[in-house]
Order: C-alpha cells, then sequence, then structure tokens
C-alpha cells in the first residue's frame, strides 16, 4: 500500500481512521469524525493531505498547443500564474479525467490529477509525444513527478488569515491564480486559491522533505481560528454539496462531459480537441443523459448505483451517482444521472430504490450548497 | 479496545442480545458502531412484522457506509427504538444503551447459537490482530 510521506505525522493521532482508498493508505477521519471536520471547514478551516494527488509536467516549444489539444477546455486564454478546471476525453467523448492546469509559463504547465489515474493520465498525456505527431513536438518534456510532490489543502473562511500567518501575501492571490514559488518555512512551494470543498481555500504544492515541517506550522497557526486536520470523509461530503464531481462516479470513460453537465467546461470554438468530433455529434443528435440533484422526502440515504424510478414506473429512468446526508444542510442529497425527456422538471417526485424499498425524492437546484460572498 | 458488556449475548455481526423473558432486546455492539463510523439514518423494522433468522431487519447508515443488521433469532417484531428516527447518533453515544429492536422469538434453540461476552471478545480480538 502506498502511503504519503505525511503519514508518520499522524499515523498514530488520537482518533485518526486510516483506510484503504484506491491503494493508498489515507485518513478518512481525525479525530473530530467526519461531521466536525465538515463544520469546520464551512465555519472556519480544514487542513487536509492530499498528496495521493497525482501531477504531470509538460514543459517546451509547443508544450501550450500540446496541452491545449488534450483538454476540453481551452488553455490559450490562460496567463502565467493562472489555473485551469477541465477534462481530458478519449476520442469518443468518454472522459480520462478530470484536472486543474496551471500555467506556469507559455512553455511549461503542470497538471494535477487524480490518485487512481495516475498512470493511466500520464500514459494518456504522453502517448501523442514525439513520433506520433511528428517533429513539432520533438523537444517536449513530459514528466510523471506525482512522486516529488506533497499536496496539502487549507479550505474555509478562514484560511486566508490562516496561511497568511506563514506566508504574508496569501491573501493576494486571486481565486484559480497561484504562486509558483512562494516561500513556506524556509521551503519553496507553489499555492494556488484552489480547492474541492466549495470554500475559499488554498492548494500548497511541496516537497517531501518539507511537508511535515509545513503542516504542522499550518496546525499551529490555525490553532486559534478552530482549524483541523480533515480526512477523505468530509472531503467526500463538502465537495458533494458543492456539486464537484468525483471520477468514477459523476465522470467516468463511459460518460460524456455534456451528460455530466459539464459542458462549461468544453470549449467548441477551436479546431480541434480530443473528443470533439464525438461531442458535437452528440449535441447535435441529443445527450441522452443528464445529472441532477435530488433531496429525499423519505429518510434514506441515496448511494451510487441505487436506481432511480419515475413514481409508480417499473423501469428506471437512472442511478444514483454519489450521495450523503448533507452535514450543512441536514438533508439527504444525491446526484442521479438518469435519461434525458423524462419531462422531470424541479420540485417533482421521483423515487429511489434503497434496500428494495422505494422511497421518494424531489429534484432540485444544484449546488446544494453555495458559500457566503463574503467581500 | 472495543467496550463488551458481560450480561449480553452477541453474534459474529456484531450484535448485542439481551433476553427478557421471550423477548430479546437487540442493538449494534461498540465495534460495530466504532467501525461504522458516524450513524445518521437507522431504518427500523415494522412492529408487528416477522422475520426468520438471518433475515435482513434493519439497515444502519453511516457518513461511511451503509450496514444491514441481520435478524439472530426468529420471531415478531414487538418493539422498535423510535428515538432513533430522529437521533440516530445515540448509537455511537452509547450501542449497549439505545437497542434497535425487540423480538418476540420463537425458537429458543437458536439461542444456543449466540455468543458469551467472552467468545465475542476473542471473536473481536480475532479480527484486530
Amino acid at each position: 500500500m502506498k502511503k504519503t510521506p505525511l503519514h508518520d505525522v499522524y499515523r498514530n493521532a488520537e482518533g485518526v481512521k486510516i483506510i484503504d482508498f484506491g491503494g493508498w493508505e489515507l485518513p478518512v477521519n481525525f479525530s473530530a469524525g467526519i461531521l466536525n471536520e465538515h463544520h469546520a471547514v464551512r465555519n472556519s478551516a480544514g487542513l487536509f493531505d492530499v498528496s495521493h494527488m497525482g501531477e504531470v509536467i509538460v514543459e517546451g516549444p509547443g508544450s501550450g498547443e500540446y496541452v491545449d489539444r488534450l483538454m476540453t477546455n481551452s488553455i490559450s486564454n490562460l496567463g502565467d500564474g493562472e489555473v485551469l478546471y477541465t477534462l481530458m476525453c478519449y476520442p469518443d467523448g468518454g472522459i480520462v479525467d478530470d484536472l486543474i492546469v496551471y500555467r506556469i509559463s507559455s512553455e511549461k504547465y503542470f497538471l494535477v490529477i487524480n490518485a487512481a489515474n495516475i498512470e493511466k493520465d500520464y500514459s494518456w498525456i504522453a502517448s501523442e509525444n514525439p513520433g506520433a505527431n511528428g517533429e513539432k513536438f520533438n523537444n517536449l518534456i513530459i514528466e510523471n513527478v506525482s512522486a516529488q510532490y506533497c499536496q496539502l489543502a487549507v479550505q474555509g473562511p478562514a484560511a486566508d488569515a490562516i496561511l497568511s500567518v506563514l506566508y504574508p501575501q496569501a491573501g493576494e492571490i486571486g481565486f484559480f491564480k497561484f504562486v509558483p514559488d512562494a516561500e513556506i518555512c524556509g521551503y519553496q512551494v507553489l499555492i494556488s486559491r484552489t480547492g474541492y470543498t466549495g470554500e475559499d481555500g488554498f492548494e500548497i504544492y511541496c516537497s517531501n522533505e518539507s511537508a511535515p515541517l509545513i503542516w504542522n506550522s499550518l496546525l499551529v497557526a490555525g490553532k486559534e481560528s478552530g482549524l483541523i486536520p480533515c480526512g477523505l470523509g468530509a472531503r467526500d461530503s463538502l465537495r458533494l454539496e458543492a456539486k464537484l464531481p468525483l471520477y468514477g462516479h459523476e465522470i467516468s470513460s463511459s460518460i460524456t462531459p455534456l451528460e455530466a453537465n459539464l459542458s462549461y467546461f468544453v470549449d467548441f470554438s477551436r479546431s480541434d480537441f480530443y473528443g470533439k468530433t464525438a461531442l458535437l455529434k452528440q449535441k447535435a443528435e441529443g445527450v441522452p443523459r443528464t445529472l441532477r440533484g435530488i433531496k429525499m422526502i423519505d429518510k434514506g440515504v441515496p448511494r451510487h448505483g441505487y436506481s432511480v424510478y419515475i413514481s409508480g414506473k417499473d423501469k428506471p429512468v437512472g442511478y444514483v451517482t454519489s450521495g450523503t446526508k448533507s452535514p450543512t444542510t441536514g438533508h439527504f442529497i444525491g446526484l442521479v444521472m438518469i435519461e434525458r425527456g423524462t419531462g422531470l422538471k424541479i420540485g417533482d417526485t421521483l423515487e429511489i430504490e434503497i434496500h428494495n424499498k422505494r422511497k421518494r425524492a424531489e429534484l432540485v437546484r444544484t449546488p446544494f450548497y453555495k458559500k457566503n460572498r463574503r467581500q | 479496545m472495543s467496550n463488551v458488556i458481560a450480561e449480553l449475548k452477541y453474534t459474529k455481526k456484531h450484535e448485542w442480545i439481551k433476553i427478557d423473558g421471550d423477548k430479546a432486546y437487540i442493538g449494534i455492539t461498540d465495534f460495530a458502531q466504532d467501525e461504522l463510523g458516524e450513524i445518521v439514518y437507522v431504518e427500523l423494522p415494522e412492529v408487528g412484522d416477522t422475520f426468520e433468522a438471518d433475515d435482513e431487519i434493519a439497515s444502519l447508515e453511516s457518513v461511511k457506509a451503509a450496514a444491514a443488521m441481520y435478524n439472530p433469532l426468529s420471531g415478531k417484531v414487538v418493539e422498535v427504538n423510535e428515538l432513533l428516527e430522529d437521533s440516530p447518533e445515540s448509537v455511537n453515544e452509547d450501542s449497549y444503551k439505545n437497542y434497535i429492536y425487540a423480538i418476540e422469538f420463537s425458537n429458543s434453540v437458536e439461542l444456543d447459537e449466540l455468543l458469551d461476552a467472552a467468545a465475542y471478545t476473542a471473536f473481536i480480538e480475532s479480527l484486530e490482530e
């Protein structure tokens, strides 16, 4: 089993629960428990070890054009120090992964990918390099640097104040912007104002050697503001309330960005990108299904894979992709992938089969949670 | 180390059973609640319904997972712990004080299958190794 360089720092902490997460030994929760960790991020701040995430660097002449062709969203408007959320598709429109792209310079890009997909993504990203596309990309360097980076996420309304203790310029970093060479605790790190919780926050990419000191220093700096270490359990409920997709649930190689309601991140204006032809065809012929939000009327947790029905009908119209009891709203919520053309509207009732019982749910607007704009 | 109460009976599915005449109160053990994590919903059986031994009778939903509860004693459900409808987290707070349901058992031979506290303790120790 793989461990992050921070594993030894917290594995013996009281109350920490470590699980196997796709071959990684990672904390599902710390001593506060999932619910308290969730509330800490919504109300003050939480610290996550997300070092399992993968990083790939694409560097050299033509790297911008090269990366752009792999992505559904265009990186051509990205300036140095800016971050973009995007997807990569296969030629058939199925999703390879979702990721964020950091433009370090016009010839250097830092790609952050999902842990479970590192090998697959890297070989996909590198596959069309030298040879397949003539000499244009011959001098490109594509490197899987996942093992060289730790990633810490400080998330929540107090994240800015807490990180500012260690890095006074933190507040100057705009949303989806980054500083490639910030200094924390004497180490050079990359800091971006990004996250996976639906709150304000930062992600810090640092060397394995520096991670324990930065982790501990952040916990000390944030103690009075209520910063606590948080595990994957809270990360999942936080991202779901904010309707942020999770690979293997809302997105996968058998789901297109249009089906997952992520067309905002598909820029068709470009001459070509992987998946464009298939996605245009799907758009023209009609997208067969769509991702929607539900709130249970009857009690019960809708979970991944459960069937979704129109009331009284025998044939399912879809399935649940993710579900939980939302700690912030108190409701049982879920995302469902359902057929288009069912005529279902916001407020309509449908049924979810939970433990062999049909339970009523209401179609609701998403996200389930939106942060208060404090500025 | 999980808490095990001497006077109760247990199953390998981490249920505890408290015999009261021809009625048995059934809940989940401390080990089970700790494994399951914070419980957010308990699906209770209906009073009056009958179940065989090993039937799925209730389910506990935590922030992490759903766990089915299997009925250890054949019989008719005579009580359910309705407090759990609004405060399922009571099971985490004290899983022995907060039973899930009570069953009027119809086949007392099934009682012989149950583990005593020492056997259950040995069983969970073998799991934790």
